[in-house]
């Protein structure tokens, strides 16, 4: 299977051609696999060298001049180190661009804390005006990086890449999508999660809800939902677990709820190993996810 | 009507607000008026004109010579410089360029324009307007922050010809820039660089209008220090 960063590329690569505005900016990360483009069009493919800040900067630049920057490197690069940048010479700027990471939450285990963002969507969550799109499958993501440049002219996305991906691709759509049904709870799946989710839920009674797209969160799916399962809500996100909270929280305001959130904890590991190595520590595996659902939902069965 | 140099003053006592940056506002002064009057191709009928020559004011600080030279020149009108900082005012003590006419970037956290100018020099560039300039002011001090070093570092490597910085040096800078000046920094960096008197409206010019033979150009325009 060809990874998200590969498939981004070649995306990336075929909008260049095709749109004599996209521009792609790079601080040396991914710059190999853009070699080809980089020929082709010299003037809209810019790596800046081990230069982040630079690298947002010149985004935010090339959009005040009328092109479509897609902005990319590792998240923590990306997102933390170049944060003021994102927030100044991008969102207060009215400046829009596509930033698309890569390494998520701790793709890079054996590189340790330096490479992991589990913090990013919280981030870019606290800027105004971003779409977060977090695809679970390499093949969905073409066609959300389209979708993000498509959308520029009303405002910018935040493309979150990893190398865990789930067994297969789903169609996409913008809000929630009901991958199973049932009666006591909906537990929602962000991107490379739903795999991980399907397995821990098993024989269990409870909704499984599919979401890529989470800003803008699907609010009104989610209560459409969470009615139909005892109003219990199960969160479960690849990076800091409650970084939807207030969404679901805003969602559900004035309805009777309970909501667990699942994802990375607010915790130096200090472990190197694999993901999978993380996920088991974390309760982020089958085995662990089970155990929060049914603690929370099923509390009668444990 | 435009107005003259002599005038400017006058626009900038009709700020009344409480300007707390009051000397390195007029340390700008002439550099924004011979921008404005003699070398800018730009005016209030060409804001969304893909052509006009781009001026980035990195350093949003003391914005009321920035606003007495626009209004001097037409691009908001002169009603508004009363109201300086007020909760109605479009004119804030950091230049917003999603509230004012004529103003390319917000600015006021230092080291966001000359980063931002060698993307706005690039987007020109790959559109093929090769034409239209961009200049970036930016203060001694304000080259403290580290985003400057990337961008001088890049844009002199990318040579990107349709660049000038021009850094208004009222020695303010607490640790300075060497025997060499600022100008050592850019011109190790391949930046054509040249020094005049910040307050000479000729120097200046010629300065501005003069060839960096294809590299980004850096004018050092100085200036009496802060007492």
């Amino acid at each position: 299977m060809t990874d998200m960063r590969t498939v981004f590329a070649e995306a990336a690569s075929a909008l260049l051609d095709e749109d004599p505005l996209a521009a792609v900016v790079l601080a040396e990360i991914s710059a190999d696999l853009f070699a080809k483009a980089a020929a082709r069009h010299p003037e809209r493919v810019l790596n800046v060298g081990i230069r982040e800040q630079l690298m947002v900067s010149v985004a935010g630049g090339l959009a005040l001049a009328g092109l479509r920057p897609i902005v990319h490197t590792y998240a923590p690069f990306l997102v933390e180190r170049a944060f003021e940048q994102v927030k100044l010479d991008l969102a207060h700027q009215g400046a829009r661009a596509v930033l698309v990471s890569i390494g998520a939450s701790y793709d890079a285990t054996r590189g340790g804390r330096t490479h992991q963002a589990p913090e990013d969507v919280a981030l870019i969550d606290a800027l105004p005006g971003f779409t977060v799109q977090v695809p679970g499958h390499p093949d969905e993501v073409r066609r959300l990086l389209r979708g993000a440049v498509g959308v520029l002219d009303s405002g910018s996305t935040y493309l979150r890449l990893s190398a865990q991906a789930n067994r297969e691709a789903l169609p996409l759509w913008p809000g929630l999508q009901v991958v199973r049904s049932g009666r006591e709870a909906v537990v929602v799946a962000v991107g490379p999660m739903l795999s991980p989710v399907l397995d821990a839920v098993g024989d269990l009674d409870v909704t499984v809800a599919y979401a890529t797209t989470v800003r803008p969160f699907d609010g009104e799916g989610l209560r459409a939902l969470a009615a139909a399962a005892a109003g219990t809500v199960v969160l479960v996100e690849p990076y800091l677990a409650g970084t939807s909270a207030h969404v679901v929280s805003e969602a559900l305001a004035g309805r009777a709820h309970r909501l667990l959130s699942v994802g990375v904890p607010r915790a130096e590991l200090r472990r190197y190993g694999q993901p999978a190595d993380h996920d088991a520590v974390f309760g982020l595996d089958a085995a662990g996810i089970r155990r929060s659902v049914t603690g929370f939902v099923f509390a009668d069965l444990t | 009507m435009s107005r003259t140099y002599a005038e400017l003053p006058g626009l900038m006592t009709l700020m009344t607000g409480d300007e707390k940056h009051g000397p390195s506002a007029t340390s700008t002064l002439d550099v924004l008026w011979v921008l404005y009057d003699r070398v800018l191709r730009t005016s209030p009928d060409r804001l969304d004109d893909p052509g006009r020559d781009r001026f980035l004011l990195s350093k949003g600080h003391g914005p009321a010579a920035y606003y007495a030279v626009l209004a001097a020149k037409g691009f908001i009108p002169e009603s508004w410089l009363a109201g300086f900082g007020s909760a109605d005012s479009r004119l804030g003590y950091h230049p917003d360029r999603n509230l004012v006419p004529g103003v390319e970037i917000s600015s006021g956290s230092l080291g966001h324009g000359l980063p931002i100018g060698v993307g706005v020099a690039h987007g020109l560039i790959a559109r093929g307007l090769t034409s239209p300039r961009v200049f970036v002011l930016v203060g001694d001090a304000e080259l403290d922050e580290g985003s400057n070093s990337e961008a001088v570092v890049y844009a002199g490597a990318a040579g990107l010809p349709n660049l000038t910085v021009v850094a208004v040096d009222n020695q303010s800078s607490s640790w300075g820039w060497g025997a060499g000046g600022i100008e050592a920094h850019f011109a190790v960096a391949g930046w054509s660089v040249t020094r005049v008197d910040g307050r000479d409206h000729a120097e200046l010019e010629a300065a501005f209008e003069a060839s960096g033979d294809g590299r980004p150009r850096l004018v050092v325009a100085t200036v009496e220090g802060e007492s």
